[in-house]
């Protein structure tokens, strides 16, 4: 538990019959930081951000908020601000009584007018000033979580819990509203927990992203980190594209395609293993004495994807930029060598 | 051509082709039509129709103005109204406690199943089976009469006059108005979103604050729709009626069936046609009110 941590998650567990959603899970959220929880389905993210929330009642484990142990506290009384999926606006209210809800409940009952003000603000704030007094079934999926947003911010919540709040929104809308998401949390400042099964959301939104993997973490780094230096195969797998090539280790560096490259931390010390290589971290050059051959190309804007067929009858994925791609075809002889890299090498 | 001749040609090409293809879209609905027309239109059209004649078959309002002064049909009328609001409230009431009961139960469980098959045959229990039912529980001869009778002659379910008059059958309504209930609420109280209430709780609302300001004034369109509909299920009701009271006429129904086969000279097809236009003209009010709170109700289900 490190001392600056303003949430605090430790050791929660929870079993639901003989599945373990939660075994042993800890996390630490810095005051104002964004931490997002990735992970596959039943991977127990959601069950993590609705123990945090009071929702979901625990086998075992504390949850501190501000020093203060909240383990038992109810749901109305922790202030934390919710997004679910969909479907959470009260249908009966238009946008404006929605975000004054929680101001009217006991625990932030406000006057009348910095109610009024106070929806309106943020109203604005999601952009939706115009939309006061629609109703939900008068607003799209992206302005209905705008407003739950809002809403959820009103009562100036400790914590700021966002259960997939993008998952049913078309792919548009959904990025739009993740860049929101992200400007509006570091305006406000509020410390906030994201769950999602989307590594391209949780890589381009949060400050750090926790991997998560049969209720417990598999690694937490920044995206970046947790991208070019995973820990565990899982986790080198389940965020971005691999590809598993043969590679020969001794210490701390592999021979992969004939190419020393270092290893990073959790990969195996001596003998034969599984190299995972992002498709980015190959060199492909036309060669007509080389080791591989094109079998398809993606445009992809500014960068090509290929589709190649090495020697050995693998097939791999490298992904370069479009200039260097002009001269490359279906069917092209290459030779395909990598960058120098870290890479993460697992036993075969 | 200018810009607008080839829209104007281009249209007038696209309607004649369109307005076929509509046409035919149509033709499955044909039969549907034609039996509404046959069983729900033209009678409803004869009996608004007779209402304006006389029995010698001459234009008159006579019938349609004096029918609701006298009070020998004014007070069926009137009981008509009570009972169907009373029997819709008792009913509706304790249909919707049930449905909320079950909604709270496992969505695939064996009790669920089982009361929901047992409210949809209940719900249709009505007419001379209902009645007799009654009169083999509560009735003169019934079981509960004569276990009753064994332990005092004075109490209540000893003296079974009650089944046979306006509170009777009330009870007996009452019967199959809660079942109606049960299954037209349920969906409304299954369509309250648990997210609702984790939101209402998140932001800080306790459980009085969820069901008030939000449970209740959702819930209360679809409620007050199931009384809209357990009213005019009770006021057309006959033959349940007919079958627990054979003596006199105390709701409007069983006026109608006297005026359609009265054998002491009472027979009168336009004074049945027009207490029939009186309750067609409530039914109307009713089922209007219940489609504008459908409409309602039907935005929050998106």
């Amino acid at each position: 538990m490190s001392n600056n941590a303003y949430v605090q998650l430790v050791n929660l567990s929870k079993h639901f019959g003989k599945v373990r959603a939660l075994d042993g899970f800890s996390l630490d959220i810095a005051q104002g930081e964004l931490v997002a929880l990735l992970g596959p389905s039943g991977c127990g993210k959601t069950t993590a951000l609705r123990a945090l929330a009071g929702l979901q009642d625990l086998d075992a484990g504390s949850i501190f908020v501000d020093s203060k142990d909240i383990t038992f506290v109810s749901p109305n009384k922790r202030n934390m601000g919710m997004v679910f999926q969909a479907y959470s606006l009260f249908p009966h209210m238009n946008a404006r009584e929605n975000v004054e809800y929680g101001l009217r409940m006991k625990a932030h009952r406000t006057s009348s007018s910095e109610r009024v003000k106070r929806a309106s603000d943020l109203l604005d704030l999601v952009g939706l000033s115009t939309h006061a007094n629609h109703f939900p079934h008068q607003m799209s999926g992206g302005q209905q979580q705008r407003v739950a947003l809002a809403r959820a911010l009103a009562i100036e919540p400790n914590v700021l819990l966002l259960d997939e709040p993008l998952s049913a929104l078309d792919a548009k809308v959904r990025t739009q509203l993740r860049e929101e998401i992200r400007r509006i949390q570091l305006e406000v400042g509020t410390t906030t927990l994201f769950v999602t099964h989307d590594q391209e959301e949780a890589l381009g939104i949060a400050d750090r992203v926790g991997v998560m993997r049969g209720g417990v973490l598999e690694q937490i780094a920044g995206p970046a980190e947790l991208y070019e230096r995973p820990l565990t195969s899982f986790v080198a797998e389940f965020v971005g594209l691999t590809n598993p090539l043969p590679a020969t280790v001794s210490g701390s560096h592999a021979e992969v395609l004939g190419v020393q490259v270092p290893t990073v931390a959790g990969s195996i010390t001596s003998g034969s293993g599984l190299a995972l290589i992002r498709p980015e971290w190959f060199k492909v050059e036309a060669s007509t004495s080389g080791n591989a051959k094109i079998f398809a190309v993606s445009f992809l804007g500014s960068t090509c994807r290929l589709t190649i067929d090495l020697a050995d009858g693998a097939r791999i994925r490298a992904q370069i930029p479009s200039s260097d791609a002009s001269n490359l075809g279906i069917g092209s002889n290459i030779k395909v060598t990598l960058k120098s890299l870290p890479v993460f090498v697992k036993g075969a | 051509m200018t810009n607008s001749q080839i829209a104007r040609a281009g249209s007038s090409t696209g309607t004649g082709s369109r307005f076929w293809r509509n046409k035919r879209d149509y033709l499955g609905v044909l039969p549907f039509l034609f039996l509404s027309g046959l069983f729900l239109l033209w009678p409803t059209f004869n009996v608004v129709y007779g209402a304006f004649f006389s029995d010698e078959g001459k234009f008159s309002l006579d019938y349609l103005t004096n029918t609701i002064k006298d009070d020998g049909h004014r007070i069926p009328f009137v009981h008509s109204l009570q009972i169907s609001l009373w029997t819709s409230i008792a009913g509706g009431i304790l249909g919707a406690l049930f449905a909320w009961a079950i909604s709270t139960g496992k969505p695939d469980g064996v009790a669920r199943r089982f009361v929901l098959a047992a409210g949809g045959v209940l719900a249709q229990f009505g007419g001379v089976m209902l009645a007799f039912a009654f009169f083999a529980t509560f009735g003169f001869n019934g079981f509960v009469t004569a276990l009753a009778l064994k332990v005092s002659e004075t109490n209540f379910l000893a003296s079974p006059e009650w089944l046979y008059g306006l509170f009777g059958l009330g009870v007996v309504y009452t019967f199959f108005q809660i079942p109606l209930m049960f299954i037209v609420f349920l969906p409304a109280v299954e369509n309250l979103k648990p997210q609702w209430r984790e939101a209402s709780e998140s932001l800080g609302g306790s459980a009085k604050d969820y069901w008030f300001r939000i449970g209740f004034p959702i819930l209360f369109p679809s409620f007050l729709g199931g009384l809209l509909l357990l009213f005019v299920n009770s006021f057309s009701a006959y033959a349940t009626a007919a079958a627990l009271i054979s003596q006199g006429t105390i709701i409007t129904p069983l006026d109608i069936g006297g005026a359609l086969s009265s054998e002491t000279g009472g027979a009168s097809a336009p004074l049945a046609k027009t207490l029939s236009l009186y309750m067609v003209l409530v039914v109307v009010i009713v089922m209007a009110l219940y489609s504008l709170l459908r409409k309602r109700v039907s935005k929050w289900e998106q």
